[in-house]
């Protein structure tokens, strides 16, 4: 069994982060992470691999930068990692992104499941997974929350879902790609064995050449990017005995039709 | 002196900032609050290999160097001061001195559990009447054929109701002199005659386990003593030149984590139509921890390179446990107040760090005894004879090859 995830390094959830006036976005001196999202998927890909005795292979598109994240999931256990990368992808939008993708793991050739994090933190975008999954050709799950089964034999694969009206569990067939929530499982730590070996670990770097893709006109395009407006909160203190702030609470929940 | 740490060590360091943030950091100030050591505390950084770091893979360690375990240590008690204590007394001065002193049987037998965490080391030497003057400890050990028999009570003993395994150091020889007299042991929890309990009511580090060990007519092997007979004083003092070393890179994570809530505070709060981080006083307080704390990871940064060379570091670790812990109180008075009321409440970190931040200056030699000794040294008073066994140089091969020690 073959296990790919895609993962990418994004700055510290907790940078503080501002839009210059040439509209690129600065973190200061935050540090990149792994982009939190993908600890789940890559949790749930090697902790899957493990148990089967299969291959869990890690994969980053764009500069340099994604080494980190690659390193940190080979730390944390993954099997391989590899890294695309292409002057042309810097201008590309998830279209590209997702034409690489599928690429790669065609190249790959023995791959029977795809698991992406939920979303990517620093763009909040999830659909180059979708888009990966079409140019693939094969089935997409999303808000897994759980597998329950993972037949690469039998090319099976049963899921849970965890939706807003309740759970939902799906059969599909594999090679397929899914994309996980928080609730799937509890990242683990790299280890300092696993950080040793990811240090001095080489990973491969495929051009667009290597992978025998040229990559489609971006259809989506960046206009503008600016700070939202700050937020102005407005506080009041309701004054009283507990049953009259009580009171003036609900009256003035009601008011602004929260209840 | 080479400065660079390199991803390598960084990762690890940032392993430890991760663990403690997600599985420590939630409970800490309850902890604090219960004077509770969490059960699950040990074990859990038994698991992922902390409380091995810096020792050898042949003896189940995780192969890193002593600078690897600095970085630890700040990381450690950037969080909260008894973690950082575990590694004190379990590495520096147990674990270490073992991997110093411990002939290769020994090595296998009582280092390999410890680096592995299943099984916790603490250090006795402290007694009710003796601290700072070590030589003045009671705790004998009389030779009875094969064995040793212990009897004593050890005192302030960090771990003394967690840990397996204790180094003592006890006096064989009534008639030698004062230092020539004492020797080293592995005293083990299991052996008859071994009581510990825990102390309440400390100022800080209450999230920690700080007690006494009583020994009433212990026997223990002789294959338990470390060194040769009359070697424990000399075992003792360079166990200290491990341990402080753990407390001044632990005490400069300490200013950093006084720094972080200091400027997280600056930030926010407000006073005069402004945050307060931009009043001159404010600033004034704020550029103090940062040459603090930089001055403090330079100095500890130095001894940990010494360590790596192999190179004896007693004056630098000296130095940098004096400085750091010194300057770790003033940074947390200096936190408590520019939290202003808030600071004075346990609302806020800062109240804890300033509990935990004095123990420091008063264990692994005072702030007052680490002044002499570096007063000695300038006077040439002072200087440092070669040992019979010195820590080792950290030598990659030797660290991560996994053939069995000659």
């Amino acid at each position: 069994m073959h296990i790919v995830t895609f993962t990418r390094s994004t700055p510290d959830t907790a940078a503080r982060l501002t839009v210059d006036a040439d509209g690129s976005v600065s973190q200061g001196d935050a540090a990149m992470v792994v982009n939190p999202w993908d600890e789940y998927s890559l949790e749930e890909s090697i902790a899957q691999a493990e148990g089967q005795g299969g291959t869990a292979t890690v994969i980053a598109i764009g500069p340099e930068v994604h080494e980190e994240a690659l390193r940190q999931a080979l730390a944390m256990g993954a099997n391989e990692a590899l890294r695309m990368d292409d002057p042309a992808l810097a201008t590309t939008d998830s279209i590209g992104w997702a034409t690489v993708a599928a690429a790669a793991v065609r190249r790959l050739d023995d791959i029977d499941l795809v698991i992406f994090g939920k979303e990517a933190v620093d763009t909040g975008s999830d659909q180059h997974q979708i888009q990966t999954a079409r140019y693939l050709g094969w089935p997409f799950i999303g808000a897994v929350s759980r597998i329950l089964e993972l037949d690469a034999a039998g090319g099976r694969l049963r899921v849970e879902r965890s939706l807003e009206q309740g759970r939902q569990v799906l059969d599909c067939r594999l090679p397929a790609v899914i994309s996980v929530l928080k609730d799937i499982n509890e990242p683990r730590y790299p280890s300092f064995m696993g950080i040793r070996r990811a240090s001095r670990a080489s990973i491969p770097l495929w051009s667009l050449a290597d992978l025998e893709v040229t990559l489609p006109k971006p259809l989506t395009q960046r206009l503008k990017l600016e700070e939202p407006p700050q937020r102005l909160a407005e506080a009041e203190l309701l004054s009283g005995s507990p049953a009259e702030q009580a009171g003036a609470l609900i009256e003035r929940l009601e008011k602004e039709q929260v209840l | 002196m080479d400065l660079e740490l390199g991803e390598e060590r960084l990762q690890a360091q940032r392993m430890v900032r991760d663990f403690v943030e997600r599985e420590v950091g939630p409970h800490i100030a309850a902890w604090d609050r219960e004077q509770r050591m969490a059960p699950s505390l040990l074990p859990r950084m038994g698991e992922l290999g902390i409380l091995g770091i810096c020792l050898p893979t042949r003896y189940g360690g995780q192969g890193y160097d002593y600078l690897t375990l600095g970085l630890v240590c700040e990381e450690l008690e950037r969080m909260d001061t008894s973690l950082r204590v575990i590694m004190s007394v379990h590495m520096g001065l147990n674990s270490l001195a073992l991997l110093q002193w411990a002939n290769d049987e020994q090595k296998r037998r009582l280092l390999t559990p410890q680096a592995l965490g299943e099984q916790i080391g603490a250090f006795c030497l402290t007694e009710p009447g003796a601290g700072s003057d070590v030589a003045a400890l009671r705790s004998t050990a009389r030779r009875d054929r094969d064995v040793y028999i212990l009897n004593g009570e050890k005192m302030w003993i960090s771990l003394a109701t967690r840990a397996d395994n204790f180094l003592v150091v006890a006096r064989h020889d009534p008639d030698a002199g004062a230092t020539q007299g004492l020797s080293a042991f592995m005293v083990t929890r299991d052996m008859a005659g071994v009581t510990t309990g825990d102390i309440h009511g400390k100022l800080g580090i209450r999230a920690g386990s700080t007690g006494w060990v009583a020994m009433q007519d212990v026997a223990v092997p002789i294959e338990n003593r470390l060194g040769e007979e009359g070697e424990g004083f000399k075992i003792a003092m360079s166990s200290l030149d491990n341990g402080r070393y753990t407390v001044a890179s632990g005490a400069t994570g300490l200013i950093h984590a006084c720094l972080d809530a200091s400027l997280r505070y600056a930030r926010e709060r407000r006073s005069f139509d402004q945050p307060i981080g931009q009043h001159q006083l404010v600033k004034q307080k704020l550029a103090h921890m940062q040459q603090w704390y930089d001055c403090s990871r330079l100095l500890w940064l130095q001894a940990g390179w010494l360590k790596n060379r192999g190179q004896r570091n007693t004056r630098e670790t000296g130095l940098a446990k004096w400085y750091a812990t010194d300057h770790s109180v003033k940074a947390a008075l200096e936190a408590v107040q520019l939290h202003g009321a808030y600071g004075f409440s346990d609302e806020f970190p800062v109240e804890r760090y300033l509990r935990n931040s004095k123990g420091a200056t008063i264990y692994e030699g005072t702030s007052e005894i680490h002044q002499l000794m570096q007063a000695d040294y300038a006077l040439g008073l002072r200087q440092d004879r070669p040992l019979r066994c010195e820590l080792p140089a950290w030598d990659e091969d030797f660290w991560l090859g996994d053939d069995i020690a000659p």
